[in-house]
């Protein structure tokens, strides 16, 4: 790992967090509950990138598969939870 | 002991995940500061499309350079991203609309089966609301 591509991966690691911390803000503050949704949906958007940089980062193919079982849970959960707001059920 | 990649492939994958880190950082910030739910709706498109293409080109670049052949795994994400992110967007704003609506309030639009006028057999029964 060469030291360009290690501050690389610093930066975008604290570009990372800094983004999960605000969106962490809005689902705390967030005065509707589908603000929460989109929050929590950007949250785990943003855990599958961070997952994606870290198998750059440790040279592993292995991170890939668990970049998509966050990215299919946390698609499955925010259309669950989008479903239950609309309708008052998730499966009519 | 793995031998060091070229500059001329650091370099791209170096740019390609701080900008990836800059639009989400932006995303986020636009998630906090706009106003009402369907401006806040937005930012995460740029987390969702243009970073997730960051990051995906810089691993597909690196894994392809460090292994001597083209490694096309990382694609998966991206497919799998660019299906699921238009069905979450529409529920919630289909959400949104709804629960404004029935909490009364008077920018929502109303729904477009009551301003259609009902059929010519329930004409006569019952006057039609407009």
């Amino acid at each position: 790992m060469s030291p360009l591509l290690f501050s690389a991966i610093v930066f975008t690691m604290g570009c990372y967090i800094t983004a999960m911390a605000l969106a962490l803000l809005r689902l705390v503050r967030g005065p509707s509950a589908q603000d929460r949704v989109l929050a929590m949906d950007l949250i785990c958007t943003i855990a599958m990138l961070i997952l994606m940089v870290l198998a750059i980062r440790y040279r592993s193919a292995m991170y890939f598969e668990a970049a998509l079982l966050v990215s299919i849970f946390g698609f499955v959960s925010s259309a669950a939870m989008a479903k239950f707001l609309l309708r008052g059920e998730v499966i009519e | 002991m793995i031998p060091p990649l070229p500059l001329w492939v650091e370099i791209p994958v170096a740019l390609l995940l701080a900008l990836s880190g800059v639009f989400t950082l932006v995303a986020a910030i636009g998630v906090v500061r706009f106003r009402s739910f369907f401006q806040r709706m937005h930012p995460p498109a740029l987390a969702f499309s243009f970073s997730a293409w960051c990051v995906t080109l810089a691993s597909i670049l690196y894994f392809s350079a460090q292994d001597g052949a083209l490694s096309l795994h990382a694609w998966l994400i991206i497919i799998f991203l660019s299906l699921t992110v238009p069905v979450t967007t529409i529920l919630l704003s289909r959400t949104e609309l709804f629960r404004r609506r029935n909490s009364g309030d008077p920018d929502m639009p109303p729904p477009l089966s009551a301003s259609v006028p009902l059929s010519a057999d329930a004409d006569d029964s019952s006057p039609t609301p407009r």
